[in-house]
């Protein structure tokens, strides 16, 4: 039953797509490629230029009568790291889970505004929310490995469960694997649960799970703060090469990784957001004074 | 340090009072606790005392000798009850655990509160009522059958198996329906292919903690199957023998004999019930380990 194709869970996100007579976005001179409908470009490592990118128009982002995002313009270019910084309880974590419509699963969570992925308003009335996850991936702050699968079966859960067809799946889980550059550590242990790795390995079993799926954007709140220094630079290294495939947009508390890793790098403070600027310049000569405070050390 | 700091960390005249009631403690509930394991030692002990000597390969595999005879064993009832618990069982462990599914990862609190309040009373509610709702039910007009008893296990397993199993599904990280929902993958999907495999351990574990409370269970036995035929039945729309309910019925006997068929028959039962408790525990600490607790 995990081969079949359920016509309301897995409905291609270009069918929820706004029709373009009436959508005020294309009205507004916004051109709206596809969504890639999940598998297009993406069995090579590069793919279009251009493609997953994702602007936030007027984000806002509430618990109950908590405004944790308040107000954010901003641009998640392709083919480019994102990076998020700021002091805790600033809103990242919130920010990216509206990315993915995670943050409204939470009781009493809400958003409103626009996340416009390549065109396509995310939050319009008549998008499919579950296909919007396997558009906009997610990798935790903890490894999370199904426990009760093995390595291989974790990588593929995504597409089993989602009704992927059957003949794709080893080889798709197989290019996940080398993806997230782990298969040459685990091919010999595929059966073994995936669980057993290290906190590392099992950090990349995750993003390459999310990699299975092919995703246009990857969301990453705090990846590596569970790890060691060294798989955290396998990690970081891994970024690097996914890039090419995938929008990043990485939350980080390590300013450091913001600057090894990310091209551009956003600053939060209270919900706003404070400055966006290539990372060089961010961490280098900030316009805003409350961003070099922050950067220097000086608070949070 | 000030004097006065000093001050708070000094004796204030109860000091010896208040160890001596801590101590006062800690005895008392040692003492509950050997206790606990006292009467479970005994209650097991003078069972097995008593009963195995009568116990035999014979008085497993020989049905219940005819009134006043004596030779006969417990295989009729063995069979009966194995009958009885098994379809009520398989009336009340899915049933349960559906209840439990749909508390835990579906209905909003204030459908989950109520269901789980109701549940808390059925489990409450005596064997007896139980069995004399289903005699009205099913008996009353008709006749005995091993199917109204199961019907009655059945009502009494379903609160016991649907709360341990909601204990054991909210026991499951949320981070790993997070990690389903975050890629994709639908709500019934993911309680079916990762929830429930995850706390299979434990939704076993509560199973057979049911059957184990209900596979002694007599009163509703006796009223809706009790009269029964001799050799071995198998058919759940007659009456058909149980282990409670020949233990009940030996004691009741005058005979020395049948005195002793009762502990036999009593021991047969206190071990099933052991090992499944046994069992039980080993597929909770699996599942357990599983969901990293
Ligand atoms: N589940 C929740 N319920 C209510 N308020 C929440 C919840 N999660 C976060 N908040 C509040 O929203 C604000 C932003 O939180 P968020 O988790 O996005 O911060 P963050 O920048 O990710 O912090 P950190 O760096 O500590 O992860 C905080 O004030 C926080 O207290
Ligand atoms: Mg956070």
């Amino acid at each position: 039953m995990d081969v079949s194709r359920d016509s309301t869970e897995s409905a291609p996100m270009s069918e929820a797509r706004p029709d373009p007579q009436t959508d005020p976005q294309t009205q507004s001179g916004f051109t709206a490629p596809t969504v890639a409908a999940s598998g297009s470009a993406q069995g090579s490592t590069t793919r279009d230029r251009g493609v997953g990118t994702v602007e936030l128009k007027q984000l806002n982002a509430y618990y109950g009568s908590t405004h944790a995002v308040r107000g954010v313009d901003l641009a998640f270019e392709s083919d480019k790291v994102t990076a998020i910084i700021g002091p805790s309880g600033c809103g990242k974590s919130t920010l990216v889970r509206c990315i993915n419509r995670m943050h409204e699963e939470i009781d009493g969570a809400r958003a409103d505004g626009q996340v416009v992925l390549d065109g396509l308003d995310l939050y319009d009335s008549r998008i499919d929310i579950v296909a919007v996850r396997r558009a906009v991936g997610m990798v935790f702050q903890k490894p999370n490995p199904f426990p009760t699968m093995s390595v291989f079966d974790n990588v593929v859960s995504g597409l089993r469960l989602t009704g992927a067809s059957r003949g794709d799946i080893d080889d798709r889980g197989r290019e996940a694997l080398v993806g997230a550059g782990l298969w040459e550590e685990v091919k010999d242990r595929l059966k073994a649960p995936g669980v057993g790795l290290s906190g590392g390995q099992q950090q990349r079993l995750c993003i390459a799970r999310a990699l299975a799926v092919e995703p246009e954007v990857l969301l990453m709140d705090e990846p590596c703060s569970a790890l060691d220094p060294v798989a955290t630079l396998k990690i970081e290294e891994l970024i690097g090469e996914l890039k090419q495939r995938v929008t990043i947009v990485i939350v980080t508390h390590n300013m450091q990784q913001a600057a090894r890793v990310a091209d551009t790098t956003v600053f939060m403070l209270d919900g706003e957001l404070i400055e966006v600027g290539p990372t060089d310049k961010l961490f280098t000569t900030p316009d805003d004074s409350r961003t070099e405070q922050y950067v220097t050390g000086k608070f949070g | 340090m000030s004097a006065d700091q000093h001050a708070l960390l000094l004796d204030r005249g109860n000091l010896k009072r208040r160890n001596r009631f801590n101590k006062a403690v800690e005895v008392v509930s040692t003492v509950a606790a050997v206790l606990a394991v006292a009467v479970l030692v005994i209650v097991v002990g003078s069972v097995f005392l008593k009963g195995v000597g009568a116990l035999s390969l014979h008085f497993l595999t020989t049905p219940t000798a005819l009134f006043g005879e004596s030779g006969g064993g417990i295989s009729n009832a063995i069979v009966g009850s194995a009958i009885i618990v098994a379809i009520a069982s398989v009336i009340a462990i899915p049933i349960g655990i559906l209840i439990a599914i749909y508390t835990t990862e579906f209905a909003p609190p204030s459908i989950a509160h109520p269901v789980r309040f109701v549940l808390d009373i059925l489990n409450g509610v005596p064997t007896i009522i139980t069995g004399i709702f289903v005699f009205g039910l099913l008996v009353e007009g008709n006749h005995q059958s091993g199917f109204a008893a199961s019907v009655a296990l059945a009502i009494v397993m379903l609160p016991i198996v649907a709360r341990t199993a909601q204990e054991v599904l909210t026991l499951v990280p949320s981070t790993l329906k997070e990690a389903a929902n975050a890629l994709g993958i639908a709500p019934w999907r993911s309680t079916v292919r990762i929830t429930i495999p995850t706390a299979a351990g434990g939704l076993i574990t509560g199973s057979l903690l049911a059957v184990a409370r209900v596979a002694g269970e007599t009163a509703p036995i006796i009223l809706l199957s009790s009269i029964v035929s001799q050799g071995v039945l198998t058919d759940p729309g007659e009456p058909l023998a149980s282990i409670p309910y020949f233990i009940f019925q030996s004691s009741e006997s005058p005979s020395a004999t049948a005195h002793t068929e009762a502990w036999a028959a009593a021991l047969v039962l206190i071990a099933f019930v052991l090992v499944l408790n046994v069992v039980a525990r080993a597929f909770y600490a699996r599942s357990r380990k599983r969901m990293g607790a």
